[in-house]
């Protein structure tokens, strides 16, 4: 399991997270290269159906990075994803997944440093967990 | 609208960036690994994308290989998503077939490991091609503009844009929170670097806000709240209410010598007392008074109204209710200032505990010829003449431990100015400076300070003091000379501390009101800190003043200028052009179950309900031009009826598909 | 004009499929009339001898009903579709894999565990445990292997047609078998009922959804007037094709989704998931917090059953991940 490199996908608000993620760059902050962005909208526009696909296409982890409560651009998109993800959450749950798997964080077009650590964390958790079991889940 | 009958003709073009993104990415296997992807016409690597050259090999690019869509494999799209689409338009293409791949600063920047990021930034590309392959071709929306300006602030900043905006021909709304305008700086003494009177400079531009024909003034009112979007803002402001008839007040002043009660002038920083009604300061503008509810002795214990029956004309109203306006608006313009950091946190300064430990502003007063010493630098704690005074620079600012880590950039010049006033004012006195350095960029700064030291010979040490006490009736600064090591002590009648400054309080409420950011300080977040200084993130939104960072007077008014002008070329077109980026609800598809339509935050859906054959049928009907694209709706919606334009899921499940491979 | 061939079969369902096709009542009579039912294990007896041994393709349509659970149904469902012009997964299971499927919130191991040994009324000291062949006086037996996750038809052979429902209704089963005769078909792949979603046809009054708080169907006396959603109950409705009727909403119950997704959603389960927390609280979501979020939605109970209660093995994730 050493050389195992976990899959994430970040889905990234483009008002604040995607923003801070650019920052992070301008910055020159290095952290681990797992988790590959899709810049949408807003966290809102993060529908239940894409991460379930991300885990279901074999996915180790799915990050959901938003404005935070208050700031998101569209007033009051962020304040939706955080049930969606609740009530996800407790389906993965349910489905046998760990719940470290979807990570949903309020991340500012400041907190370049906040997205690094975000998906460093993420990296060294999922590690631990180890690989989706969902990839290998193709028994009869 | 949909070009994606025939298979798609994609163009593929990875930017080096220089060796920003070639130092990091292998370059020319992203886009051979790109070339191998269904679909794609055409892969190639260049320097520099987004040059001349750059832009032209893309024009022929397309031409040749006749693509019919393009991704730009480079820096971040809110860089050059607008360079490239326009780009891509004049080839021919439409410009939402054009989409970026961030491979700059969301992979070359930010990894080491070549491979890894090379592997990165193919996933990242991949996606992109793949969004890029169901894109629509799309043509902007036109939305109507509303052409009228809401300011909010009315200090030195906010009637400077509103009054440009104003002469432009615009209705100007200019919203302040105290009762006059003025803000900061109409308490200022003297302003560097020409020291010519504020009040004097001022007190015209309030006049003039205060008569144009243009400008409606609303002050002691606040912004509760604020819908809509860029050319069509909703702003609701509340007027507190005054207690006193504005409408037929004269502003006479007869009322408030007789008001028995006193407080703390607000105005004077506490230097001298008001009454419960009072206007801040003589020339105030509107001048006409307020009463104090907090104090009033009728509104505290029932008892008093003495100045109802002075006033002659009957314009005192006890029952006055606080109201809301709703005004609407095109654009608007923020311009809420700073506040000085509060004395009581610098502690070990004696900040707050000493009355001969003050800050700027209350310096200002003491110099000040309408101050209530007249101009005459006076102790505040016996009112005895001030012989040895000791200023101390960055106060609180440039201290990433404990305070402010940034710079409060006025300090040093006013600091400067300061220490020569006060040594024009008392010429034998003694005005020494501690300072970090003293930075004094901007026209005629660094002449000014020369005469400070120089000239008037303020006393400029180079050091951090450490602490001041109080001892007898002195006040005793403890610092250390960096320049030669030495420990310095001076007992002086008065220190002033150059105080760092912050956004004025009620930034946070405002800002979430706004949906506006703003930075790790709290002062108003700016598009881009080079190229876009003055707007917000929020179209429409746009910045003045010291609230978007600390800023001298200077720098205060060609900010409203320029965010003045930013509002006038808007109101200078009939139309705004809008991204077609939005949401598309498929009657076929949607039920009428109604789960959209209360998630929109600008309300652009509504149920419509028809009648046909006696049976009622609902459906969620899309109002485009409020519709922002948040996609909120089209997540939720269950039946999969909402959908964003260009941003379809089918897309995203692509996206992941190929980044998952 | 010559009879048509058409079949019948069961994989792991109910039955009530079976029986459903005879809810279309005295028209049975007609489609009898115009067809030959070669196979129909409810009511014929035909042996897999005689079904192997017929050409392929010389059914004209089949109809298969129920889920793959066991090899058997795996087998017979590669048979039938080599045997069979066109091939329609009849119902629920066959179509999403239905309350079959909701076993694979366990393995095979652990569903045998409980049948044959933690059961109340079971007595099985030796632990005998089904297998797939042992010997007998008579000779080796074999019999089919039971899977660890339930299948839906299409993710074995290839499927033609669909018919929802738990069990389809007999509106849609008479319009589906009128097409099939008359040949007048829609294209490959579709689902044999309306693309819109139920609250389409539903009758209850609708108000713009906002919902305060979840109730279960047990814990508040419904109003026959208004949309279950709107009282606080979770209803399918929206994430669920029409077509059915609205019988379980004319009874006062809330749609619980069988009829599955609608053609435009991957997972259905997935967007009443997201339409439901959207709409929870949505009025006063600014004073929420964390908590209080935890706390609304905790009031939803049993989400793999609520949401995913027929199409848990047509879903993105299938099945519980058992380590
Ligand atoms: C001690 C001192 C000396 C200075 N001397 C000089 C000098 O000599 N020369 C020079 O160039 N600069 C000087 N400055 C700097 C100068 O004060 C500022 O540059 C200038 O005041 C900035 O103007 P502004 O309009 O941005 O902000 P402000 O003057 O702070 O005005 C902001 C206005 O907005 C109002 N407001 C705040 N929040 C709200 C709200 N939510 N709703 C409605 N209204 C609101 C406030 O009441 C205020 O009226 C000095 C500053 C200090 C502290
Ligand atoms: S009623 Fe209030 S404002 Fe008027 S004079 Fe008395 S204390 Fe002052
Ligand atoms: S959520 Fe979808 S189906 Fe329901 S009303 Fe809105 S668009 Fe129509
Ligand atoms: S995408 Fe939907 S929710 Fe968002 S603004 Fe448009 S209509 Fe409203
Ligand atoms: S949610 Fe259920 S009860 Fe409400 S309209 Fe839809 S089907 Fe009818
Ligand atoms: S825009 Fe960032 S969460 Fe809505």
């Amino acid at each position: 399991m050493e050389d195992f490199e976990p899959k994430i996908i970040a889905f990234l608000c483009k008002w604040c997270t995607y923003a801070g993620a650019d920052l992070a760059g301008v910055s020159r902050l290095k952290f681990s290269p797992n988790a590959v962005p899709i810049r949408v909208m807003c966290s809102g526009r993060v529908d239940p159906s894409f991460v379930l696909d991300a885990f279901a296409k074999g996915a180790d982890g799915v990050l959901v990075g938003g404005c935070h409560p208050g700031d998101c651009h569209y007033a009051q998109g962020n304040y939706k994803t955080l049930r969606r993800v609740k009530l996800l959450k407790m389906l993965l749950k349910d489905m046998g997944l760990e719940e470290e798997r979807l990570r949903l964080e309020w991340i500012s077009a400041s907190e370049g440093n906040k997205f690094r650590e975000v998906v460093n964390d993420m990296v060294i958790k999922i590690k631990e967990i180890g690989p989706s079991p969902l990839k290998k889940e193709e028994s009869k | 609208m949909d070009t994606n009958s025939s298979s798609p003709r994609v163009g593929v073009f990875v930017c080096h960036c220089g060796s920003n993104i070639a130092g990091t990415v292998d370059v020319e296997k992203v886009a051979q690994e790109i070339s191998k992807m269904e679909g794609v016409a055409y892969a190639g690597s260049y320097i520099y994308m987004c040059s001349d050259p750059g832009q032209k090999l893309m024009r022929e690019t397309i031409e040749k290989e006749k693509l019919d869509r393009i991704v730009v494999a480079a820096c971040s799209p809110t860089l050059h998503e607008k360079t490239f689409r326009i780009n891509s338009k004049n080839a021919g293409l439409n410009p939402y077939q054009c989409e970026i791949s961030n491979i700059r600063e969301h992979c070359s920047w930010v990894h080491e490991d070549k491979a890894k990021a090379t592997e990165k930034a193919i996933k990242i590309t991949k996606s992109i091609v793949e969004k890029v392959k169901n894109d629509s071709s799309l043509t902007d929306i036109e939305v109507p503009i509303t052409k009228k300006a809401v300011v909010i602030g009315g200090g030195v900043a906010g009637i400077q844009a509103a009054l440009d905006i104003a002469n432009g021909g615009y209705k100007t709304y200019l919203v302040e929170r105290d009762s006059s305008i003025g803000g900061k700086m109409a308490k200022l003494s003297e302003t560097f670097p020409t020291l010519d009177c504020s009040q004097c400079i001022l007190t015209p531009k309030m006049v003039e806000a205060a008569n144009h024909p243009n400008i409606e003034l609303l002050t002691y009112s606040e912004v509760e709240n604020v819908s809509g979007y860029l050319g069509n803002f909703k702003v609701k402001i509340k007027k507190k209410p005054t207690s006193v008839k504005w409408d037929i007040c004269t502003g006479c002043g007869d009322c408030y010598p007789k008001c028995p009660v006193k407080v703390p002038s607000e105005f004077q920083e506490g230097l001298a007392k008001r009454t419960a009604i009072y206007t801040p300061f003589p020339q105030a503008v509107p001048n006409k008074p307020v009463i104090d509810r907090e104090n009033c002795l009728y509104y505290q214990k029932g008892i008093c109204k003495i100045c109802e029956k002075i006033c002659k004309i009957g314009a005192i109203d006890f029952e006055m209710q606080e109201e809301i306006v709703e005004v609407d608006a095109g654009a608007i313009v923020v311009a809420t200032g700073y506040q000085e950091y509060p004395l009581q946190n610098l502690s070990d300064y004696g900040g707050g505990r000493y009355p001969n430990v003050i800050s700027g502003l209350k310096f200002e007063r003491l110099l000040s010829a309408s101050g209530p010493t007249g101009g005459q630098v006076l102790r505040p704690s016996d009112g005895k003449p001030v012989k040895d005074v000791v200023f101390v620079q960055c106060a609180g600012s440039r201290d990433i431990e404990e305070h402010k880590p940034y710079c409060s950039k006025i300090c040093c010049m006013y600091t400067a100015k300061h220490a020569m006033l006060f040594k024009h004012k008392v010429h034998d006195g003694n005005a020494y400076v501690f300072y970090i350095d003293v930075r004094t960029a901007g026209k005629d700064y660094e002449e000014f300070y020369y005469r400070t030291t120089e000239e008037d010979h303020a006393l400029y040490t180079r050091g951090k003091v450490s602490k001041i006490f109080e001892d007898g009736d002195k006040v005793v600064v403890w610092g250390v000379d960096t320049l030669t090591g030495k420990k310095v002590e001076i007992r002086a009648d008065l220190a002033v501390l150059a105080t760092a400054i912050e956004p004025s309080s009620g930034i946070m409420e405002l800002k979430q009101k706004l949906k506006v950011s703003v930075d790790e300080n709290g002062f108003l977040k700016e598009a881009h800190p080079k190229l876009r200084p003055v707007e917000s993130m929020t179209s429409g939104i746009f910045f003045a003043g010291a609230a978007q960072g600390p800023k001298d007077i200077p720098e205060s008014v060609s900010q409203a200028g320029a965010a003045a002008s930013k509002v006038l070329s808007m109101f200078s077109a009939d139309f705004l052009h809008k991204e077609p980026l939005i949401c598309e609800i498929n009657e076929d598809v949607c039920s009428g179950c109604g789960i959209c339509i209360m998630l929109c935050p600008y309300g652009a859906l509504e149920a419509e309900i028809t009648t046909k054959d006696n049976k009622e049928t609902k459906r969620s009907k899309l109002n485009e031009a409020l519709c922002q694209g948040c996609g909120t709706c089209s997540s939720a919606c269950p039946s999969g009826a909402a959908t964003m334009r260009n941003d379809i899921s089918k897309n995203m499940f692509k996206m992941i598909e190929v980044i998952l491979e | 004009m010559s009879k048509a061939n058409i079949a019948f079969y069961w994989a792991a369902s109910c039955g009530g499929c079976e029986i459903a096709v005879l809810d279309i009542n005295e028209k049975i009579l007609d489609i009898i009339e115009k067809a030959n039912i070669l196979m129909w294990p409810v009511a014929m007896d035909t042996k897999y001898e005689d079904l192997k041994k017929m050409k392929d393709k010389s059914i004209d349509v089949c109809f298969f009903n129920g889920a793959i659970r066991t090899s058997e149904n795996e087998e017979l469902a590669h048979l039938l579709r080599k045997k069979s012009k066109i091939l329609v997964a009849f119902g629920s299971c066959a179509h999403e894999g239905c309350i079959p499927a909701l076993a694979n919130l366990f393995n095979k191991k652990l569903i045998f565990d409980r049948a044959y040994q933690e059961t109340e009324t079971t007595v099985n000291k030796e632990n005998t445990l089904p297998m797939t062949s042992f010997d007998v006086k008579e000779g080796e037996i074999h019999i089919p292997e039971f899977y660890d996750t339930v299948k839906t038809l299409d993710q074995v052979v290839e499927v033609d047609y669909y018919l929802p429902g738990c069990p389809p209704t007999p509106n849609i089963v008479e319009d589906a078998f009128n097409k099939f005769l008359t040949g007048d078909l829609p294209p490959k792949g579709a689902v044999l009922a309306p693309v819109k979603a139920l609250c389409d046809e539903c009758p209850r009054k609708k108000k713009d959804k906002t919902i305060e708080t979840i109730y279960r169907v047990y814990e508040k006396e419904a109003d026959p007037e208004k949309c279950f959603l709107d009282q606080g109950i979770i209803c399918m409705g929206p994430a669920t094709r029409s077509g059915c009727g609205h019988q379980c909403i004319k009874g006062n119950m809330p749609c619980t989704g069988c009829f599955g997704k609608t053609p435009e959603v991957n997972d259905q389960g997935a967007k009443m998931i997201s339409a439901l927390a959207s709409v929870l609280a949505v009025e006063n979501e600014i004073e929420l917090d964390e908590k209080k979020v935890e706390e609304l939605i905790s009031k939803i109970k049993d989400p793999v059953g609520t949401f995913y209660r027929y199409s848990l093995a047509s879903s993105f994730i299938k099945r519980k991940v058992i380590k």
